[in-house]
């Protein structure tokens, strides 16, 4: 059989969820604690009408380099899952957000020591909006913004005054 | 012009504003003031291009003449890139760089905001990415404005040269010749006209945070659009094609 999928009733679904499930496991190429399923950059797997695979993938940010790299990782993890034909897609509608960060994903970042994003973005105040950003390492909330931007498109700077580590913010988006 | 044109020149104009002014940032790459502030103008940086690559993407598949994203970014000349003066203007010092990026920025959050309503689903759903990662940029250049501003008497007055020396670039950005008519006829442009008074009230209040003004506007300088440029594009093109000029096709 080549990637085609014999589409029968049953099988589709079991099929689809294989896909989704070698999909799923491809960790973020930067952050390599969490999967793309967790980051909710993964956004569907369906099997299109030609009988392939097809997954869409959403950037976080429009200029993110980890994009085209993530594309090539779910694709290889397809293949070897034996879906040869399969396609990747990417979709800039509806944006990505940080909301789509599973409850997991926030867990693993926090351990991985990466403060997860808080729920609602700039809304205090438009311009000089503060959030508060509690320390992985620590738990306090005596922490205070070094940079905007830190080492990746998707996180910014922080230090904790409690225990005085230095830590990234995962941006809220 | 087709419909097909107008939208194909308008993904271009647009495209080439976040081109020009992402490789004028790029270009503080490992001379900024502090490593913060070296990561966080190539973060912008990296924003301006990515929504440049869709941009450019779309406009290939728009033209339909096989032209890619890097074709379009690369391998065209001078007269044709169609981006506003103010993004090819040199970095000058700090004070000039912030100053440009704020105008940009304050210009930019309004215009994505309004093309979400696009009625071109791809443009819209570029705008909902590019929206966010503007509110940023305006923070971020925001901060600055205030904290130069209000700072010691040489990044005061470094500021006051630097808002003197861009607010001639800034008239452009919401000029709507022939082109940007069809295209809000057309229904998926913004009517970039209606953003000016909220573009001056967030600059107005920032500044007035930073305790500077905005100088009084005389002349308008324009032509961007037209493909008419400052002498420093030229210099930007030599450096930022010269590996599509040397290995034509080349991909990393």
């Amino acid at each position: 059989m080549s990637g085609a999928v014999d589409m029968t009733e049953n099988s589709q679904s079991a099929v689809r969820k294989a896909a989704w499930d070698a999909a799923a496991a491809v960790p973020d190429p930067e952050i390599p604690v969490v999967t793309v399923e967790d980051l909710g950059i993964l956004r569907s797997v369906e099997i299109a009408d030609d009988g392939t695979i097809v997954a869409k993938v959403t950037p976080t940010y429009s200029g993110c380099p980890a994009t085209q790299f993530i594309e090539q990782m779910v694709l290889e993890a397809l293949q070897q899952a034996g879906f040869k034909d399969a396609r990747v897609e990417a979709v800039l509608s509806p944006a990505w957000t940080t909301d789509w960060i599973s409850d997991d994903g926030k867990e693993k970042l926090r351990k991985y020591g990466i403060a997860p994003p808080q729920k609602t973005s700039n809304s205090k105040r438009a311009l000089f909006g503060e959030t508060v950003v509690s320390c992985p390492h620590c738990g306090s909330e005596e922490t205070e913004r070094v940079s905007e931007f830190g080492s990746t498109p998707c996180k910014a700077l922080y230090r904790c005054n409690e225990c005085k580590e230095p830590f990234d913010y995962f941006k809220c988006l | 012009m087709s419909d097909n044109d107008v939208l194909f020149t308008y993904l271009l104009r647009l495209a080439d504003d976040q081109l020009i002014l992402g490789q004028r940032l790029g270009e503080w790459c490992g001379n900024a003031p502090t490593l913060e502030e070296d990561l966080a103008l190539t973060n912008i940086s990296l924003d301006l291009i990515g929504q440049a690559r869709s941009l450019y993407s779309y406009a290939g598949e728009v033209e339909g003449k096989g032209r890619d994203e890097d074709q379009l970014a690369f391998v065209r000349y001078e007269q044709d890139y169609l981006n506003a003066l103010i993004a090819e203007q040199p970095n000058g010092d700090f004070a000039h760089t912030i100053v440009r990026q704020f105008f940009v920025s304050a210009f930019m959050a309004p215009f994505w905001r309004e093309m979400e309503k696009s009625s071109d689903n791809t443009l819209a759903a570029i705008a909902a990415k590019a929206s966010k990662e503007v509110a940023y940029h305006l923070r971020h250049t925001s901060e600055w404005v205030v904290r130069l501003g209000d700072g010691t008497d040489e990044s005061h007055e470094r500021m006051v040269e630097a808002l003197e020396d861009l607010v001639m670039y800034t008239g452009e950005l919401f000029e709507s010749d022939g082109l940007v008519k069809a295209a809000i006829e057309a229904g998926f442009a913004v009517d970039v006209a209606s953003l000016q008074d909220e573009w001056k009230r967030t600059v107005d209040s920032v500044l007035k945070e930073a305790t500077l003004e905005l100088p009084e506007a005389g002349h308008m300088q324009s032509g961007g659009r037209e493909g008419r440029h400052t002498e420093h594009l030229g210099h930007i093109l030599s450096e930022l094609q010269y590996m599509q000029r040397a290995y034509p096709g080349m991909s990393w």
